[in-house]
């Protein structure tokens, strides 16, 4: 049932003060030795307690996709989810999200529960889910126009945001006129335009080609050390996880449990190809074989279909 | 051959054939008039302004009618495709009211409004909100489900999500829907105008025929089909267009 903690973080991940709001806020570069480590909050960014997840399939049996997963993310901390496809990941970020109902436990946010989706938490999708009737401006100012943020305010911080992804010059562009790393970029500016406090992103690169996903890897890695947002990434790619995490969390294949944690502690900015990222990646990749075996099982069996990149041999 | 040439060679020929053999007057004039006959009856029809008047009446008309049931059509199909008790029993309703033909509520429509405008009205309403809904209802479900959770992820809910988010996302999969229902309001609209003498296009057919205008009835059956021809050409056309340009649904040309 709980989860077989490996290795205990003895040190918190680095801690960013609460987000102020203003997307001003600048600090250093993410590297060896920053500071700020070591302060435990007493309540966690985002907490989740025995979250069960079950529901009827079309022949009428229950099957449990989520078992009992325990996880507390700390403000400022960036945690990547790992698991063979049909671990429920994707699904825990709509939970947390609150586009969908667990059975069973809670989600909290700064200690309040979830109820349904809020600004506070905002989903990238792997399909990057733009909407390609409005303008790339349109759709960045899109949640703050839901919130009713005035005009002119809003043209001013979609002009920060698309200038924080490098996209300033597209703002009148529809979102078919751009490349998919591009489109993946609108969807982060769309995502932090609103102002969440935790990120939570479903496969995001998965699309795209090894080198875009390098440069988003660069400019994620920047901008989450900019705006200081809890960035919760799902990837079923172990590297590019300890390419980007303070923490890996490592899930079950059906159904999900947390089967471990690895603290990542190498200094920031990794690499993808860095022997000691492919080592650390070698060493979580172990844990998860058991894991891939079981998802190819299912695979001969019902026709499942596992994706996992060992990201060992090289990306694809 | 190039498609203007194409047409060109097309409805010269058409017209060629009327002429030769409306010359031949295998039949009498009254009963198969000239092509001549016809343009005059064109001719003549706008001269006393008596088309202009129906074309404006058969329009207003029709677009009341049909604005209505877009609007709600799109209600109802939305409704329909969001609530399983309303799929599983309003659905199998439309589709089968679907193949009652509009006409029939006309005798429904009088006795509910007598012999007026709103009688005109409902029946073109009738006519079309069946199609708007199914469609809209069509939309909605092949609309993919990303644009929904992405609304309701950035803050939209209720009418600001079916306004921003819902209508627009499936526009695309609805404006066959929203054309097919144009047609059917445009149809109902002139059968209805032909039973009651209410000015309009219809009314000015069933003249043509009172007076045994043959060239009249025609010139009234070509501004009926140029009418819907150019609504469906222009309006439609270009909607669609635009929706693909702006989706980018097809590679721009």
């Amino acid at each position: 049932m709980s989860a077989n903690v490996q290795k205990l973080p003895t040190q918190f991940p680095p801690h960013f003060p609460a987000h102020t709001g203003t997307p001003s806020r600048k600090e250093g570069p993410v590297s060896v030795g920053r500071a700020g480590r070591g302060v435990a909050t007493v309540v966690s960014k985002v907490g989740l307690s025995e979250i069960c997840l079950s529901y009827r399939t079309q022949t009428g049996e229950r099957l449990l996709a989520l078992d009992h997963i325990n996880l507390q993310v700390h403000a400022g901390e960036f945690v990547c989810i790992v698991g063979p496809s049909g671990c429920g990941k994707s699904t825990l970020l709509h939970l947390i999200a609150g586009l969908q109902q667990q059975t069973h436990g809670r989600i909290m946010i700064d200690g309040k529960p979830v109820q349904g989706p809020g600004t506070d938490r905002i989903l990238i999708f792997q399909e990057h889910g733009l909407f390609p009737w409005l303008t790339v401006g349109q759709n960045v100012e899109f949640g703050m126009k839901m919130k009713g943020v005035p005009a002119a305010e809003r043209k001013e911080k979609t002009r920060y945001y698309l200038r924080l992804v490098h996209l300033a010059k597209f703002e009148n562009s529809y979102i078919h006129q751009l490349s998919g790393g591009m489109r993946q970029r609108v969807a982060i500016a769309r995502a932090l335009a609103t102002e969440p406090d935790v990120l939570l992103m479903d496969e995001p690169f998965a699309a795209l080609d090894a080198q875009t996903r390098d440069l988003l890897h660069d400019e994620l890695e920047r901008i989450w050390s900019e705006t200081g947002r809890t960035i919760i990434f799902v990837t079923h790619n172990v590297r590019e996880a300890i390419r980007l995490g303070d923490r890996v969390v490592l899930l079950t294949f059906r159904p999900g449990r947390v089967k471990s944690e690895f603290p990542v502690e190498l200094p920031r900015p990794r690499q993808l190809e860095d022997p000691t990222v492919a080592r650390a990646a070698g060493e979580i990749l172990d844990e998860l074989r058991e894991e891939i075996n079981r998802s190819l099982e299912a695979e001969y069996n019902e026709g499942v279909k596992p994706r996992i990149e060992p990201g060992v041999e090289g990306e694809a | 051959m190039k498609r203007t040439a194409r047409y060109i060679v097309f409805y010269a020929a058409l017209f060629g054939l009327w002429a030769l053999l409306a010359e031949l007057k295998i039949w009498p004039p009254y009963l198969f008039p000239t092509p001549w006959g016809v343009g005059q009856a064109l001719y003549a029809g706008f001269q006393d302004h008596s088309y202009l008047i129906a074309i404006r009446v058969s329009m207003q008309r029709v677009l009341i009618g049909y604005t209505i049931s877009v609007i709600l059509g799109m209600i109802l199909g939305l409704g329909v495709a969001s609530n399983k008790f309303l799929e599983d029993t309003m659905g199998g309703l439309l589709v089968s009211l679907q193949s009652l033909p509009s006409i029939c509520w006309w005798p429904l429509a009088l006795l509910w409004f007598g012999l007026s405008q709103n009688a005109i009205l409902f029946v073109v309403i009738m006519g079309s909100l069946l199609s708007v809904t199914l469609a809209m209802e069509d939309g909605r479900k092949q609309m993919p489900r990303i644009f929904s959770q992405a609304g309701r992820n950035l803050g939209a809910k209720g009418f600001k999500l079916f306004w921003y988010v819902l209508l627009p996302a499936s526009l695309p999969f609805i404006v066959s829907g929203l054309k097919q229902g144009w047609a059917f309001a445009w149809r109902s609209l002139i059968t209805a105008e032909m039973l009651y003498l209410s000015l309009g296009l219809g009314q000015v057919l069933m003249m043509g025929r009172d007076l045994n205008d043959m060239s009249a009835v025609i010139a009234v059956m070509i501004l009926i089909i140029s009418i819907g021809y150019v609504v469906d050409g222009v309006v439609f056309k270009g909607m669609e267009r635009y929706l693909q340009n702006k989706w980018g649904l097809t590679p721009a040309t």
